[in-house]
């Protein structure tokens, strides 16, 4: 008897497995004939689909929600504007956006999800990890990439494949060239985490850069995530000659480092990096952050018009303030719109050609695109002066 | 003699591999199924591997490991790293290369499960459980560090050759070896170890070094698992075999049944596309699977199950002592 059942449940199985596929060819039919780019996509009615990959779920949920929110401000922004003139026609934006949980497994799936409902350009991925295991899969597809957020080297390699953020050595070399150049010190100490592979990044890019420069890094102190006693490396600093610190951390861990600096007297003035962002809200002294300096690629309070405007709509919309991922998501958004504007067409190829050929102004800055899929633009100082965040012109 | 392996039973099973494989190469390369569906045939295989194998040391050897893990990044790496090193350094065709790589990654694995086995198996229940667990964060937060492997920026570069195939190919041994150990004389003394561990030293079986084998097979085949999973992503990252992973690999055993192979493969199946299938309710999909989750437990423990069985309308598995801690 037992042995019958075996093979009912195998049986039954099968039969799901079949059903499966085959009711999922059904979906296929309609969506697949967009993605394969060999039609004339999306004319049929009149709209662009683009995809959005991102974590909604799990650790790093909060910025792939933040990229998707500022996604959808900028496309209703467009549509109710009348949509995007695209040779002689006009289209209305569409975002199919898919969990991948920032992880480098779930993303393929999530990728092919958004594959069979036949997306014309891919908005994602937030994060570096799900990226990296994605980039040689678009590029077979031959699919327009654009990265909001995700800030590894790698991630641009195929000529697809463009970033809006900067890169993580990037970030570190600019710091680098402020500290040295605009401050004019010389001994730099670093607080990095070094189970991150932002911060290392950041890290390694910046202390090459002072050794270029002229300088000396006189301490370079690691810790991993979820620490939070840097009494240890602060006294090692502290022992040292250096004359400031350079912390590419997130903010939870910035305001660790600072408050417990502050508690072993350390005067010393803290540089950071873009995961400083919303730093603020962390510490309970405002106090032992004053003068720090970090880069961002947007910032809140800005009175450029533009990002009030923004501002404005995205707290109507979510009633919460939107950080820099959110405007990464909007501004990707607008890239895309570009690049249609300009290539008249909406196939993948001329898209991803017009990108080189494209300016746009958005709330991170006015970006422009280089051929290995990197972005020019300018970076954005930001000081806390009197516990609020200030802008900073730097040169 | 025996009755050899060519009886009427064993070719109906090799024509049921043989038609199973017709099906799946159909739906994947003829344009029946969507590319979502067919992006999750290899994680479905992986995680059949990964199941099967901790059914091991969980189900038939009775001890509650969490460091699967573990085993599945050593072999990911050090499979990962010899396929790198073949493709650019060596002329070796690609699909030898990573024949090379998948033995490799089991047999780097299988020694650690020597290493980790000889002093950790003098332990039971709880006590074995943590210092598994244990070695799994040892090993990511080692891997973390070495330049080799990349650190936390992870391994990429790696060439991604797993597909349905080769992962079909290796799930099969993998069950094949495995159904076929648990049976044989090893097997069952594992199993009597599981059972009485003093009754078993009492007729003269050393349960040190049973315990030992199946530790090292159960980390050979995690080790397999890993190098598919790794040449399937192209990117490894230390982040990837935390010890979630190492849960999640348990949570397939527990739910297919310990101690029952079919269960697992079933399970495996199961576990993998119900999140991928509750994509539709997009911010509800991680809150549903829990659910289904719960739920599924309850039925598997419930008496409605026990009736079921009785009546014989339900698979029964093998009734099994409970995972206990029997360390006092």
């Amino acid at each position: 008897m037992k042995k019958v059942f075996k093979k009912v449940v195998s049986l039954g199985l099968l039969g799901t497995l079949t059903v499966a596929s085959l009711a999922g060819c059904g979906t296929k039919n309609t969506g697949s004939t967009g993605s394969d780019g060999s039609d004339a996509s999306g004319t049929g009615d009149g709209t662009f689909l683009i995809g959005g990959l991102g974590p909604l779920t799990g650790q790093a949920a909060s910025y792939g929600i933040s990229v998707k929110q500022g996604a959808e401000v900028a496309i209703q922004e467009i549509n109710d504007a009348g949509g995007v003139k695209v040779g002689d026609q006009t289209l209305k934006l569409k975002l199919e956006f898919e969990d991948d949980e920032a992880d480098a497994d779930t993303v393929t799936a999530a990728y092919n999800t958004l594959m069979d409902k036949g997306i014309q350009a891919l908005l994602g991925t937030v994060t570096s990890g799900a990226g990296l295991a994605l980039a040689d899969q678009t590029y077979a597809d031959g699919i327009l990439q654009i990265t909001p957020s995700g800030s590894a080297k790698e991630l641009t390699k195929n000529p697809n494949a463009f970033r809006l953020c900067f890169t993580d050595p990037l970030q570190g070399e600019t710091m680098a060239d402020y500290v040295i150049n605009t401050l004019g010190l010389k001994k730099v100490a670093i607080v990095y985490n070094n189970a991150d592979d932002y911060s290392t990044g950041v890290a390694d890019a910046f202390e090459s850069k002072i050794k270029e420069l002229g300088g000396e890094v006189v301490a370079k102190e690691a810790f991993v995530t979820d620490a939070v006693d840097f009494n240890t490396q602060l006294t090692t600093i502290k022992g040292t000659d250096a004359q400031i610190i350079f912390a590419p951390v997130y903010y939870q861990d910035a305001a660790y480092i600072t408050t417990q600096a502050s508690e072993l007297g350390m005067t010393l003035p803290f540089v950071g990096s873009d995961g400083w962002d919303g730093v603020l809200d962390k510490v309970v002294d405002k106090k032992v952050l004053e003068g720090a300096v970090f880069l961002s690629p947007f910032f809140a309070a800005d009175p450029d018009t533009a990002v009030q405007a923004f501002v404005t709509k995205y707290k109507e919309k979510y009633n919460t303030s939107p950080d820099q991922f959110a405007a990464d998501g909007y501004d990707t958004v607008y890239v895309i719109k570009a690049a249609l504007e300009k290539a008249g067409k909406t196939d993948s190829a001329d898209l991803i050609e017009a990108m080189t050929h494209i300016e746009v102004k958005g709330l991170t800055g006015t970006v422009t695109f280089d051929t290995n899929g990197e972005p020019n633009k300018g970076a954005k100082f930001i000081e806390i002066k009197n516990g609020e965040y200030t802008a900073k012109t730097v040169q | 003699m025996g009755k050899g392996i060519f009886t009427v039973k064993n070719l109906i099973k090799l024509a049921a591999v043989i038609a199973v494989y017709l099906i799946i190469m159909t739906v994947m390369e003829g344009n029946f199924a969507t590319r979502h569906f067919k992006s999750l045939l290899v994680p479905i295989g992986i995680n059949i591997i990964l199941a099967v194998s901790l059914n091991i040391t969980t189900g038939f050897l009775g001890e509650l490991s969490l460091g699967h893990a573990g085993f599945m990044a050593i072999g990911a790496y050090s499979g990962a790293l010899f396929t790198i090193f073949a493709e650019n350094h060596t002329g070796i065709p690609n699909s030898l290369a990573f024949l090379i790589g998948i033995i490799i990654g089991g047999i780097v694995a299988a020694l650690f499960g020597v290493v980790i086995g000889i002093p950790v198996l003098r332990l039971k229940g709880d006590y074995l459980a943590i210092v598994t667990l244990a070695f799994g964060e040892i090993v990511r937060s080692i891997v973390n560090f070495l330049s080799v492997t990349g650190g936390a920026r992870g391994l990429s570069g790696i060439p991604r050759y797993t597909n349905y195939k080769w992962t079909y190919a290796f799930v099969i041994i993998t069950i094949v070896l495995l159904a076929n150990f648990v049976k044989s004389r090893y097997g069952r003394v594992i199993s009597s170890i599981r059972d009485n561990s003093i009754a078993a030293e009492s007729i003269g079986i050393k349960v040190s070094n049973y315990k030992i084998m199946a530790f090292v097979i159960a980390a050979f085949f995690a080790g397999v698992a890993g190098v598919l999973f790794g040449h399937n992503l192209s990117i490894l990252k230390p982040g990837n075999f935390d010890y979630n992973k190492s849960i999640e690999i348990l949570v397939i055993v527990v739910l297919g049944g310990m101690g029952s192979i079919p269960g697992s493969v079933i399970s495996a199946i199961i576990l993998t596309l119900l999140p991928e299938f509750l994509r539709g309710a997009s911010n509800y999909r991680m809150l549903l699977y829990s659910l289904a989750l719960i739920l599924i437990m309850l039925f598997n423990s419930s008496e409605i199950r026990q009736r079921l069985e009785d009546s014989g309308k339900f698979p029964k598995l093998p009734k099994l002592p409970k995972l206990k801690a029997r360390a006092r």
